[in-house]
């Protein structure tokens, strides 16, 4: 059985579940040609099964602005996907609206609607708004007021001179604010987010949030469950988080409340110029967890530490000197969500 | 009900403007008349190489290969159109799992989809008959007593193409890898066993008894009969009259569709298990 979690700030119990799973496991197959399986969760060599969710066990709340936040690989796009009805389970049972993904997926598909972000998908020979078009009828919204909400949505996200524009002929980012359009057209209870500002420039992204936030605080009944990997947008954007990592979810709750678990914690940024050997720093008495980060392109590094106080400085900066590297900044600062990581996992969300 | 037809409309408007929004209007008329003229061209070839061998030459024997081979447009077209549409939506416009998880049959919407590809095939069949016998002595002899059966057995002639595309589809679903195989190799094999462009009695026992258990077989030698009906031809299902050809024919296209239904939905179904529904493969 999978570990509950822990119940977030924003709980409220009287509310529906917009999505429940109840150790929700996905394990992939690996090629079995290449080696016969040994254990469920080997794979990282890329020839055995690869467990991409273990025991998963989570409730979103109606009306909640929920994130997944993790490395890549950690699960996050595997979880959405089995709970936008693409994917089956290996075991656990997950509902979406009340309803069961493996047994019931025509009555969640009515309810809900998904965006991944960094993807060009569309149909290039049709215009931008001809494939938001068709897409909508495809959830039967009215033909008048799909127009109505295309023309909207697409002033909103800057897309209006685009609008008679061929799918083929739009740039990346401009197909993923399509994209987003064809999430937002339909009008779904729940929508799934899938790393959505991925690739896209900072104002573009700045748009994005803002409406996903607008929208589900504005309007009763919407729930997002928002993926990714940029621990700013969840802290700013979610009203609870569930951090994952290795198809595990390690921790949920809201921002606040995650970052008060390492409140106690003292954290320390430090860029210094490359190192031969990071390993030693866990050997470092009140040294709690670290993150190792090379800047090929600068010649540096970037070390977190998460200190139990500020006593394991002077060791930490001795070991570096005695690799004759050099400390370029060092920083005391307020726990982050990458820190929240970092404390539970050793390394970084990137 | 209001589902399936909103379904089927949809991605018949979408497979429309993909089939002909590729070009200007105009372009696309030449293309959609010359396309189908060219390959007349090569039937005469084809005609006059078998008539040089034989060291015979039998009008209503043109007139066979003819027939058949402008009704085999439609086995191409709509087999390739009911198929590839996973495969395109899969890896070309990696639009698959927006569709596939919004509120529809994907099942009708691959019927939708072919929808335009039999209007395209359609045209160039008329296109093709209307030259051979304007310009080719192709000499043809459609009563109007006979237009309902004729009709009759091209709406079950199209279903089973259907249905057929469908089970590929579902199979299409698993393997990236071997679609453009069975793109060109099923049509290879009815081109072979239906009597597209010989008897089956050229045929061996064996393949005899293949002709037979396909369902095409019995559209084209129905069209034949009805479009053709001089033709000193081996028809191959002579024992048949038109009315039982009909009937074997409805009573396979009633087989085909439960089959097509039966084996798109183990393929869905695996194809969700498996995580190979929106895989991209660059096949």
């Amino acid at each position: 059985m999978g570990d509950r979690i822990p119940a977030g700030g924003t709980t409220r119990c009287d509310m529906p579940f917009a999505v429940e799973t109840r150790d929700l496991t996905r394990i992939f197959a690996g090629k079995k040609r290449i080696r016969r399986k040994r254990h469920a969760s080997e794979g990282e060599d890329g020839s055995g099964p690869v467990t991409a969710l273990d025991h998963v066990a989570m409730e979103i709340h109606d009306g909640e602005l929920f994130g997944l936040l993790g490395p890549n690989g950690a699960g996050k796009t595997t979880l959405i996907k089995i709970l936008a009805t693409l994917l089956l389970p290996t075991s656990g049972e997950a509902y979406v609206a009340g309803h069961d993904v493996a047994k019931d997926p025509f009555p969640i598909r009515q309810q809900i609607n998904m965006v991944c972000g960094g993807e060009t998908s569309g149909y290039g020979l049709l215009t931008t708004r001809e494939n938001i078009w068709m897409f909508s009828q495809f959830y039967g919204v009215p033909s008048k007021v799909s127009k109505a909400r295309i023309d909207e949505l697409m002033h909103v996200f800057g897309l209006w001179d685009k609008r008679d524009t061929k799918v083929r002929m739009l740039s990346t980012g401009q197909r993923q604010k399509m994209n987003m359009i064809r999430g937002f057209v339909t009008d779904p209870s729940i929508l799934f987010l899938d790393e959505p500002t991925l690739g896209l420039d900072v104002n573009a992204a700045r748009v994005i949030r803002d409406y996903v936030m607008n929208w589900v605080r504005k309007r009763t009944g919407k729930t997002v469950l928002l993926t990714t990997h940029y621990m700013m947008e969840a802290d700013e954007m979610c009203d609870r988080i569930a951090i994952i990592d290795r198809g595990k979810i390690l921790a949920c709750d809201t921002p606040a409340n995650l970052k008060r678990m390492i409140r106690h914690d003292t954290t320390f940024r430090l860029e210094v110029d490359t190192l031969h050997d990071v390993t030693s720093f866990g050997s470092i008495r009140g040294v709690k967890n670290f993150s190792h980060r090379e800047d090929i392109a600068t010649n540096r590094a970037h070390l977190t530490f998460i200190l139990e106080d500020e006593s394991p400085v002077a060791e930490i900066l001795s070991r570096i000197t005695t690799q004759a590297s050099k400390v370029h900044s060092l920083q005391k600062s307020e726990p982050t969500l990458e820190d929240v990581f970092i404390s539970m996992v050793g390394r970084g969300l990137e | 009900m209001s589902t399936y037809w909103r379904t089927f409309k949809v991605a018949a408007w979408l497979g429309w403007e993909m089939d002909s929004n590729w070009t200007e209007p105009w372009l696309f008329v030449l293309y959609s008349i010359l396309k189908p003229v060219a390959g007349a061209f090569i039937l005469v070839l084809m005609y006059v190489v078998f008539a040089t061998i034989g060291n015979t030459e039998d009008p209503s024997m043109f007139a066979y290969m003819y027939v058949g081979n402008a009704f085999f447009i439609f086995v191409a077209s709509t087999l390739f159109g009911t198929f590839q549409v996973i495969q395109s939506d899969r890896e070309w416009y990696q639009t698959i799992r927006y569709v596939y998880i919004s509120p529809i049959s994907y099942y009708v919407y691959i019927l939708g989809r072919a929808a335009s590809k039999v209007a395209v095939a359609t045209f160039a069949v008329v296109v093709t008959l209307a030259f051979g016998i304007a310009f080719l002595g192709v000499e043809m002899g459609l009563s109007l007593a006979d237009v309902p059966v004729l009709v009759a057995a091209f709406v079950l002639g199209i279903a089973v193409l259907l249905a057929i595309g469908i089970c590929l589809g579902g199979i299409s679903f698993l393997t990236a890898k071997h679609v453009h195989g069975l793109a060109e190799g099923i049509p290879g094999l009815f081109y072979v066993f239906c009597g597209v462009l010989f008897p089956l009695s050229a045929l061996p026992e064996w393949g005899r008894s293949v002709g037979q258990a396909i369902p095409l077989t019995y559209w084209f030698d129905l069209t034949r009969r009805i479009l053709v009906p001089g033709t000193s031809i081996d028809r191959t299902l002579n024992a048949y009259d038109d009315l039982t050809i009909l009937l074997l024919l409805f009573a396979s296209s009633l087989v085909f569709f439960a089959l097509s239904v039966i084996i798109f939905r183990i393929g869905e179904y695996v194809a969700r298990k498996a995580g190979k529904i929106d895989m991209t493969t660059s096949y």
